[in-house]
């Protein structure tokens, strides 16, 4: 294992302390719990919105704490999600008396440590809504089942979320908001490399030079499939087909798109991916309103990629495109 | 009954010693079991909370069953995160409920007990038998467990084949297809590897095997 760090096992504590001397004017950074909240916390009678999961998913969710964006996150161990406890504390430092909105990817793990938080703050009277994330069409969808898996789609809900909380709607409408969004867009990814858990030492799974693996997650768990490697066109092709497939985004369809790095992967070739993806919706007339182009939800140093759509309106790009300053995201 | 069939503070805080140290030799295991089919972290996260647990035994006071099955419970959903802290910290938080107040358990109160906990671990995972998870290892051990206390064994003895079932329990998740947690996005490649949690959760009972008899033994 050849990395920068110092202790693999301070990985996460030494990441968010240099966060903490990155960004004063933007976050406040609590260790033990850790946890990260916005700098003017706590926002008096605005909803608050909390996001959080397992670290080495950098800039998510700490990169995203902001104005217009979260309001605390909650960094868990790598790969693995937040505690309770430490939920509860990042919610009382950012409750603001208007409620919380909990944005919660779909893992087991990650779903039930907020189930628990979220049944504590009620049981004190303070009202919670949760968004759950599952876009990505590479799992199989099924009431038996963990169901999909949360990706890219989280980094646009927790924008569209803070832009819509920022403005002072209520609870309700943030979370409904968050739904739509889950509700309305899809993610698909593929891996090229493997990534490697600094406690662990090695990588997750080994990957020959000529194969990849399609369906890939964001922590080095395998995918649906290991084929033989293709071109950066064909692999678009694949990623976009299957997306498109499952949510019909129909012909006139307007969407924000994210390409999305999974941590090793040069912007270059996101760069390539972009231009095939703009021409195959250029081809069934669906229009890129926005992009995103960069690593925000990554898998340590794992190389590849995810695609993720979002069908927009009028409504959600107007929070889009309203103002947000975090360190990974400011316009 | 005779009074040294009753479990007190020392066997249970035995008891978890014990866990935490075979944690510790299997956390290779179980973490390399989860990277087949999981994140590469069972063991790693496990090993974590019981670490924990193990250093606040040291200035364990109580004698109420009920507070120090809590207070297990509590500290696993705060340090052992992931899919196993919320369900590990369920089971000993719903122990405590019916330990709550005692200050010993007849093997019969012991196994209901254990059984609210794996209830619990049912409730909170919404796992079945069959889906490749530690349920697949609790179940059949909470069974065999009320078998052969019915059928008049001591609560070593019974522990002893609920651990053997538990690990048939444990080896038959290897042909399964997971159907919830992690190894569920493998689709029909989860079969072929032994679930993880399911493995700790063999543990688990093995170590509650151990310390029983031993302290069964040491009575007698
Ligand atoms: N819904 C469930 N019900 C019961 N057991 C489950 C469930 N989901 C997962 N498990 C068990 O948890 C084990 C994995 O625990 P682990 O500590 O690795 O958490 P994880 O799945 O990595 O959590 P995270 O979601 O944070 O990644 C599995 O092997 C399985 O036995
Ligand atoms: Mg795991």
């Amino acid at each position: 294992m050849k990395k920068l760090i110092n202790n693999p096992t301070l990985v996460v504590e030494e990441a968010l302390a240099g966060m903490a001397h990155a960004y004063p004017h933007l976050l406040r950074v609590n260790f033990c719990p850790n946890y990260v909240v916005r700098a003017d916390a706590p926002q008096r009678g605005k909803v608050a919105v909390i996001a959080g999961g397992g670290s080495g998913h950098e800039p998510m969710h700490s990169g995203y704490v902001g104005v217009g964006m979260l309001d605390a996150a909650c960094p868990g161990p790598i790969f693995t999600s937040p505690t309770p406890d430490q939920i509860l504390a990042a919610a009382a430092a950012v409750d603001g008396g208007a409620g919380l909105l909990f944005i919660v990817k779909n893992y087991t793990g990650d779903v039930m440590n907020f189930a628990i938080a979220a049944e504590e703050c009620q049981l004190a009277g303070v009202p919670v809504e949760t968004v759950l994330i599952h876009d990505d069409v590479a799992v199989e969808d099924s009431l038996y089942t963990a169901g999909r898996r949360g990706v890219g789609v989280t980094v646009l809900a927790e924008k569209i979320c803070g832009a819509a909380a920022e403005a002072g709607a209520p609870l309700s409408e943030v979370a409904a908001i968050g739904r739509k969004v889950s509700e309305q867009g899809r993610s698909m990814g593929v891996a090229l490399t493997s990534c490697i858990v600094p406690a662990v030492g090695r990588p997750t799974f080994t990957l020959p030079e000529d194969e990849m693996e399609i369906g890939i997650g964001i922590h080095g768990e395998p995918g649906r499939q290991r084929v033989a490697l293709q071109s950066a066109d064909e692999i678009t092709e694949m990623l976009a087909t299957t997306i498109f497939d499952d949510l019909p985004f129909t012909r006139g369809s307007r969407v924000i798109a994210l390409v999305n790095g999974m941590g090793g992967t040069p912007l270059m070739e996101l760069f390539i991916i972009f231009r095939r993806l703009a021409e195959l919706c250029e081809e069934r007339d669906i229009t890129i309103s926005r992009n995103l182009i960069g690593n925000y939800i990554t898998a340590l140093e794992m190389a590849g990629c995810s695609l993720t759509l979002l069908a927009v309106d009028d409504e959600l790009l107007h929070w889009w495109d309203a103002p947000v300053h975090t360190p990974a995201l400011h316009w | 009954m005779t009074s040294t069939s009753m479990l007190g503070i020392t066997v249970l805080i035995d008891w978890m010693q014990r866990y935490a140290d075979k944690i510790t030799e299997h956390e290779p295991l179980l973490t390399a079991l989860d990277a087949e089919i999981g994140d590469a972290d069972h063991g790693i996260n496990m090993q974590r909370g019981f670490e924990e647990v193990r250093m606040r035994l040291v200035h364990e006071r109580t004698d109420d069953l009920g507070a120090f099955f809590k207070s297990v419970g509590m500290t696993l959903l705060s340090k052992v995160g992931g899919a196993s802290g919320p369900l590990y910290g369920t089971l000993f938080l719903r122990m405590g409920m019916v330990a709550a107040g005692k200050r010993t358990l007849t093997p019969t109160e012991f196994a209901s007990a254990v059984a609210a906990g794996v209830e619990g671990i049912r409730q909170r995972g919404s796992a079945r038998p069959g889906d490749k998870t530690m349920v697949d290892a609790l179940t059949p051990a909470i069974i065999a467990l009320h078998q052969a206390l019915d059928d008049g064994a001591t609560l070593c003895a019974a522990l002893q084949a609920a651990a053997i079932a538990g690990e048939a329990g444990m080896k038959a998740t290897i042909p399964m297809q997971a159907y919830k947690g992690r190894a569920s996005y493998l689709g029909p490649r989860s079969i072929g590897h032994q679930d993880p949690g399911a493995t700790s959760a063999f543990l688990l009972i093995q170590s509650a095997a151990e310390s029983i008899c031993a302290a069964e033994a040491h009575d007698s």
